[in-house]
């Protein structure tokens, strides 16, 4: 492989994976939020196998293996039996509205342009320039963490959080070690467990998922 | 950059005989590449659709037919479809369509170009407010909140491009792309086609935002805008509806798809720019009919949606730009 080649590779995965966060912030299907989570998650193992054969890393590739099983294809997996519980289930009404939201991310990449800038600066190599486009899709995770009403899409935001600093960390440090990459992507489907849990159980006891209708405590 | 390309080259005329061409091209293939994308909805949906031709055909009828505006109308209207064709025709002389060289090379910017696209549709939106007709304010009103939001977007989806060439001179961008073919596959790039091809939607009032053959009024949005224009002035601002079509396909292509595109500006290499644009808008508008045949119209509240991921995405091409090298 040419030298350029990797690096075009990788920055084209890191954009899939901005684009990503912006398309689940613009599309209210939650089956097109998963199909989203699930080409974020191929983009993040493409990137992370890359850099291993560019660096010769074997660790690295190892971690690129348990990205792409773990938030490739097991994660996205569970939450489409959540979502197939409940045909036809849609972000009905986001806090904030499509078209405000997609602004507020157009300014939320900016800020995180102007915000990594200086952070970058610090060590300026092709890669960590890059590290923007982490910083921005943590951003938005955020947002639609915060502004989504469902539990399926306030985990695609928290997945997504999780995505950017996975993006950040793989472009920062050359990759974070093997074993906090486990212990992360352990956690991140832990989380999800629990969710598809609580989201079988509410779906029984309510028949909905919205947690905003969650406002008292019951025996 | 601008002063080098402006210097070297073909002499003026050589330069202001490929700008005519631009224009004359852009006004026969605007209505050609509209008749060719109703004729593939036609066949898709398994009509025979009329001839590619027809376009021109109408534009010679009304031509001919006598020359009659509503009462009460001011010199607005009567502006409005000359500015129209004005603009689309000044802006399709200094784009790079055919040449990479046409007359005023260092003016051919991207805010000049879309803004000369913006006076265009301010101009038809003015001509559909003239009459004071619920129908024509209504379908400029319409107008003007979908243009306030892609207009921009087509702005900051170029300047994606700009920043990967280091010049926002739009033939000087396609000049950059043609000498670095890795460029096509860049994250930015991808990302302000996909961008670029919800403003071109938008823009020429195709499915799904606007249905172009809707007889229904509170449907249409560039249809009512000019429903009290008739003979003469209809067959203009039909004309320069086409014009713009015809320039923003060839535009996107060629920034997108840069091969083909004349760089020297001599006789014959001007004549193979001139074909292969040709391939290439026709092949976009095909596309795009087909998009339009299996999609449903959006709900008019639902526009804005779109537009605004559009936009996102210009501005996610434009940092992914800055961040790469």
């Amino acid at each position: 492989m040419r030298p350029g080649a990797a690096l075009d590779v990788v920055e084209l995965a890191a954009g899939v994976v901005l684009a990503g966060a912006v398309l689940a912030l613009w599309r209210k299907d939650l089956r097109a939020l998963i199909s989203v989570l699930s080409l974020q998650g191929a983009s993040l193992a493409t990137l992370a196998a890359v850099l291993a054969v560019h660096d010769g890393d074997v660790g690295l590739g190892v971690v690129a293996g348990v990205v792409l099983v773990a938030k490739g294809l097991v994660i996205p997996g569970l939450l489409a039996r959540v979502v197939r519980a409940d045909p036809g289930s849609r972000e009905t009404a986001p806090l904030v509205n499509v078209p405000a939201s997609l602004v507020t991310a157009a300014i939320l990449v900016v800020v995180s342009y102007l915000v990594a800038g200086r952070l970058t600066a610090l060590f300026p190599n092709a890669l960590t320039r890059l590290a923007p486009l982490g910083l921005a899709t943590v951003l938005v995770g955020f947002f639609v963490l915060v502004t989504r009403r469902k539990a399926v899409s306030q985990i695609v935001g928290l997945l997504l959080v999780d995505n950017g600093v996975a993006l950040v960390a793989f472009l920062l440090t050359a990759g974070v070690p093997l074993l906090v990459e486990l212990g992360a992507s352990l956690d991140v489907l832990l989380v999800v467990v629990v969710l598809q849990v609580l989201a079988t159980t509410m779906r029984a006891r309510f028949g909905h998922i919205d947690l905003d209708q969650l406002r008292e405590l019951h025996d | 950059m601008t002063a080098t390309l402006a210097a070297a080259g073909p002499g003026l005329w050589a330069r202001i005989g490929a700008s005519v061409l631009q224009v004359a091209a852009v006004a026969v293939g605007g209505p050609l590449l509209l008749g060719l994308m109703a004729k593939v909805r036609a066949r898709t949906e398994g009509r025979v659709g009329p001839p590619i031709t027809q376009g021109l055909f109408d534009l010679r009828k009304l031509v001919r037919k006598e020359a009659i505006r509503a009462e009460h109308t001011s010199a607005v209207a009567a502006m409005a479809p000359l500015v129209l064709v004005a603009s689309a025709a000044v802006a399709a002389a200094v784009t790079p369509l055919v040449t990479t060289r046409p007359a005023v090379t260092g003016g051919a910017d991207v805010f000049v170009v879309v803004y000369l696209l913006l006076m265009g549709s301010v101009a038809l939106a003015l001509g559909g407010l003239d009459a004071g007709t619920a129908f024509g304010g209504m379908g400029s009103s319409r107008a003007m909140t979908i243009g306030a939001i892609s207009e921009p977007a087509l702005l900051v989806g170029i300047l994606a491009l700009a920043v990967q060439a280091h010049t926002s001179n739009l033939p000087g961008i396609v000049t950059a792309s043609l000498a670095h073919p890795g460029w096509l596959a860049s994250p930015q790039r991808l990302l302000a086609l996909a961008a670029l091809v919800v403003v071109v939607i938008a823009e020429t009032g195709r499915i799904p935002i606007d249905n172009p053959s809707t007889h229904l009024e509170l449907t249409m949005i560039h249809e009512a805008m000019i429903l009290e224009q008739a003979g003469p002035d209809l067959a203009l601002v039909t004309m320069g509806e086409a014009m713009r079509l015809g320039l923003l396909l060839g535009l996107v292509a060629n920034l997108f798809f840069p091969w083909g595109v004349d760089g020297s500006g001599g006789g014959l290499a001007v004549l193979i720019g001139l074909v292969v644009l040709g391939a290439k808008a026709t092949a976009l508008a095909a596309l795009i009919a087909l998009v339009e045949v299996s999609t449903a119209k959006l709900r008019l509240f639902r526009v804005p949606e779109l537009l605004a991921g559009g936009f996102v995405l210009a501005v996610v091409a434009v940092t992914t730009g800055l961040v790469t090298r």
